[in-house]
């Protein structure tokens, strides 16, 4: 399978990072679910063959992180921290209004493709508790008109 | 014990190890060493060979000098001068209590209806350590068992995650068929086919399973452990010669295998056991085995009395030979030596005809000829795993030689053997090699042409991927290497052979093995199976008929009577089953096979399971085969034999030596056997052997073998130890005529086919039916 041109330069940059070609797998995988949009059968398969693996391989190591996934998620995904920092300023309830709004569980996607929906563990932002984190971007010191507001923004992107 | 435990080149480290001195190389494991000392700490995931897990906590000790602040796992520490270690403080045995109790946590104690119940580890840690209290009341989160292969089951909830499966599979097989997936509590054992699993079915994982998680198709709850006889014995199928341990128990047939595996470890192959080890025995429990003899009346085989068959066939053989009949005898690759040996004994001494071959699978007599006055170069199993480097020319060892191929594949792991693989095809092995060298198919005596020094083979050996200047480098670096083991296979013959072991002989401490097919194919050929050489390679005074021979007379209609051990001539060895119409066919075999329904007494014979007596593997290691149970109705070869010679009112004693000397003629008498008893009772004396009594004493067959046959010295009380013995190939083979000429027929098995057995055995067929049935599904896509 092809990925794009960025996706082939950091590979080869990488595989001399590293005294192993296995070593380069777990950031391979998120650059190339990154760009795919999840780790798909041909991912796996392609990184197999590249990195001289099993595909057994890959799914061992894959399945050990709850950040990479094997079915298409919406194009926004919606992370909400629900450990000990964010819960004690209201993150249970910013998870179940999202839940609520979105028509969606944990691990969800609407029908639209537009969104998904996470809980998700301590993401580092404890001091601007209840945070959420959609893909690569931060949203803090959230409350639930706040958090439609987030949500609103998506929408109309 | 692999490369951690040698400690090459490393000085000695005193320890103390619950106030005892302990010494042990710098740098072996804690475990290791004090395993070696005589105390035991107990592991899951610790196994010797495999690459270090530090999964399941359960060999923690104290280390107190040097101080380290908390509980150490002794299968991850490695020693030092000075280090003192508590392995049975009250702190650490209540460690490994929560351990087990963890473990317990989620386990669905089954114990009265699993497999391993019996010989179960986590059951005996149970029993140790006492977590007889669990603090864990949550409901248990089952799985159902899933059904892998044919022959792998795999049950999750019984699993502690130890990752010896998968390791074994991975480092050992280098098959990576098994992964764990997901994490913490979700961990799970995979397969690699999603469902199934895709691999060589050896079922090591299922043997270095430590619960009962995966258990064996054939054998899943059938009985308990402790309902079993286990007797270890000599695999019958390919010719490594690895030791299978048989769960035998009695039935109404007399006695039922229900299972093969390697636990009791003792044998050439350590932790190593295929497919046929482990699942083929099964052809001994089939309903069709004949367990009554046949004899043809009125055109009908008929069941008749051991006593009315054998007495036919008594009768007839002498008539023939009274009559100057020809007789042919053909004998098998899978008989003991004792058998074999006995068998040409009566063919020479009693038939009184050369005319005796087997299916011949590698030309042994060249082998012999070759290595003639230097018994130091023939290779044993035991040296493909320890030798520095191995060069393997033809053949495809992972299947038809799954324990030469498991001992190289491990050498190359464990103590860096340079591998170089020569062959037409890209074989599995070629992934251990340092050099893989592709020749045209069928060009394997032009490499052994080359090494051994003509520079003209060069062209015809040359390839897109190996040109004639990598063959010159590669002649270069082979000369070179220190104690190179060589391994060919059956496309090497005569010349071939010559020319490899010429080469040998040039690179310093090399060694030579040469790979037949079957259990006992080196050691038939050792007995002398052959028409034109006796036991021993000595030639005959005057050659008889070989395979090709008897079946022209047959179809001559000269052929007067047939007697045939363990092997199908009208099925694999090219008699037309109606050439045989004028010959008086006997037939020893344990199946109505195809010659078997054409013969004129059917005699059923025991298995290799169901006998005592010794095999000798290709390699020339020699290994006890131990009988497992008696199968009513049916009798050894080695019986059926003696029996046969009695109907024909010889006196047993010239076939079987029996008594202590009573018959001493002093050597008045003169010619071949004059005072053979008499010559093996002062050997029996001399050895401190007590004389033989019963006429169907195979053993006494090895007296003899020991005392006449060249490279069959060896030592007798290791041997009777379970151990594998080496015989030499010290033989009078160096007077081979040169174009002796051998006409093989190979049987080129799959691991998931056996020969003269596989057909025979449901397992073997229905994981070869799963593998078929796939390749359709793949195909049709």
């Amino acid at each position: 399978m092809r990925f794009s041109d960025a996706f082939e330069a950091r590979f080869t940059e990488m595989l001399t990072h590293y005294p192993t070609k296995r070593s380069v797998l777990v950031p391979t995988l998120l650059f190339a679910q990154d760009e795919v949009g999840y780790v798909s059968e041909d991912v796996i398969a392609e990184l197999a063959t590249r990195l001289e693996l099993t595909t057994l391989d890959v799914r061992n190591v894959m399945s050990y992180y709850s950040m990479l996934v094997t079915k298409p998620r919406g194009k926004y995904n919606v992370q909400v921290c629900t450990n000990i920092a964010c819960t004690l300023k209201g993150g249970d309830e910013l998870l179940s209004h999202c839940a609520k709004r979105l028509g969606i569980g944990h691990k969800g996607t609407t029908a639209d493709g537009q969104f998904s929906l996470e809980e998700v563990e301590c993401i580092g932002a404890c001091s601007w508790a209840p945070a959420i984190q959609v893909n690569y971007d931060f949203h803090e010191n959230l409350d639930v008109p706040k958090m439609d507001a987030v949500l609103d923004g998506y929408a109309k992107k | 014990m692999g490369t951690r435990g040698f400690g090459f080149g490393m000085a000695d480290a005193n320890i103390t190890v619950d106030g005892k001195k302990i010494t042990a190389p710098a740098g072996s494991l804690l475990i290791d060493a004090c395993k070696n000392a005589g105390i035991e700490i107990p592991s899951f995931c610790y196994y010797p060979n495999l690459s270090l897990q530090g999964a399941c906590r359960m060999c923690v000790v104290r280390v107190d000098a040097p101080k380290m602040p908390k509980l150490q796992t002794a299968c991850t520490t490695t020693i030092s001068d000075g280090m003192v270690v508590t392995t049975d403080s009250e702190e650490v045995k209540q460690s490994r209590k929560a351990v087990v109790e963890i473990l317990l946590g989620n386990h669905p104690l089954d114990c009265p209806v699993c497999d391993a119940g019996g010989q179960c580890e986590l059951q005996d840690m149970t029993f140790t350590y006492g977590a007889s209290e669990s603090r864990y009341v949550e409901p248990k989160n089952h799985k159902q068992e899933q059904q892998w292969s044919p022959v792998v089951f795999f049950d999750s909830p019984r699993c502690i995650l130890c990752y010896r499966c998968v390791r074994v599979c991975n480092e050992a097989m280098d098959v990576a068929a098994l992964g764990v997936e997901n994490r913490g509590v979700s961990s799970l054992i995979v397969p690699n086919g999603g469902d199934h699993l895709d691999c060589e079915e050896c079922g090591m994982c299922i043997d270095i399973c430590p619960v009962g998680a995966l258990t064996s198709g054939s054998y899943r709850y059938k009985t308990r452990p402790w309902e079993m006889n286990h007797v270890s014995t000599i695999c019958t199928h390919c010719g490594d010669g690895c030791k299978t341990t048989l769960g035998v128990r009695s039935s109404e047939a007399g006695m039922e295998i229900l299972r093969g595996d390697n636990r009791d470890k003792s044998g050439i192959n350590d932790d190593f056991l295929c497919i046929k080890g482990r699942y083929a025995f099964d052809f001994a429990n089939r309903e069709d085995r004949l367990r009554q003899p046949l004899v043809r009346k009125n055109g009908v085989l008929t069941a008749v009395t051991w006593e009315e068959a054998v007495t036919a066939v008594g009768d007839k053989f002498a008539e023939v030979k009274q009559s100057g009949g020809v007789f042919g005898v053909i004998g098998s690759p899978r008989s003991t030596n004792e058998e074999a040996y006995l068998l040409q004994k009566f063919a020479r001494s009693t038939l009184g005809t050369n005319n005796i071959d087997h299916q011949r699978t590698a030309d042994f007599p060249a082998f012999v000829s070759a290595l003639a006055g230097k018994p130091e170069m023939a290779g044993s199993m035991r040296d493909a795993y320890m030798v520095p480097a191995i060069l393997l020319l033809g053949g495809d060892a992972t299947d038809e030689h799954p324990l030469l191929a498991y001992q190289v594949r491990n050498n190359v792991r464990l103590h860096s053997a340079k591998l170089y693989v020569v062959n037409s095809q890209e074989i599995k092995l070629k992934r251990q090699a340092a050099e893989f060298a592709q020749i045209p198919a069928g060009t394997e005596s032009g490499v052994a042409a080359f090494l051994a020094g003509d520079d003209s083979a060069v062209a015809a050996i040359a390839t897109a991927i190996t040109s004639a200047d990598a063959w010159r480098a590669l002649r270069e670096t082979l000369r070179s290497a220190q104690n190179l083991l060589i391994a060919f296979s059956s496309d090497l013959q005569g010349d071939g052979i010559a020319n490899i072991a010429k080469f040998a002989g040039s690179v310093s401490g090399a060694k030579v093995i040469c790979l037949a097919d079957y259990a006992n194919s080196r050691g038939v050929a050792d007995m002398g199976l052959y028409p034109d050489l006796l036991p021993g390679y000595a030639s005959a005074a005057k050659a008889g008929l070989d395979l090709a021979g008897m079946s022209a007379a047959a179809q001559q209609g000269k052929l007067g009577a047939l007697l045939v051990v363990g092997a199908n001539p009208v099925y694999d060895l090219g008699f037309a089953a109606d050439s045989l119409n004028n010959t008086f066919v006997v037939v020893q075999d344990m199946f109505l096979t195809e010659t078997a329904a054409i013969a004129d007494v059917v005699l059923p014979s025991a298995s290799a399971y169901e006998t005592s007596g010794t095999f000798t593997n290709t390699s020339g290691d020699l290994q006890l085969v131990k009988k497992a149970g008696d199968l009513h109705g049916t009798k050894p070869d080695f019986e059926i034999i003696v029996r046969i010679a009695s109907a024909m009112g010889v006196d047993v004693s010239t076939l079987v030596p029996l008594g202590a000397g009573t018959t001493a003629d002093m050597g008045q008498s003169r010619g071949a056997q004059s005072g053979e008893a008499d010559r093996s009772a002062v050997y029996l004396q001399k050895q401190g052997l007590e004389a033989r009594v019963s006429p169907f004493d195979a053993a006494a067959l090895f007296d003899e073998i020991q005392r006449l046959v060249p490279g069959y010295d060896v030592s007798r009380m290791n041997l009777m130890a379970g151990n594998d013995v080496r015989t030499t190939t010290a033989g009078k083979a160096a007077a081979l005529p040169a174009s002796r000429g051998e006409s093989l027929r190979p049987a080129h098995d799959t691991l998931f086919s056996s020969g003269s057995l596989g057909r025979y055995s449901r397992v073997l067929n229905s994981v070869a039916e799963n593998r078929d049935s796939k390749l359709v599904e793949v195909a049709a896509d």
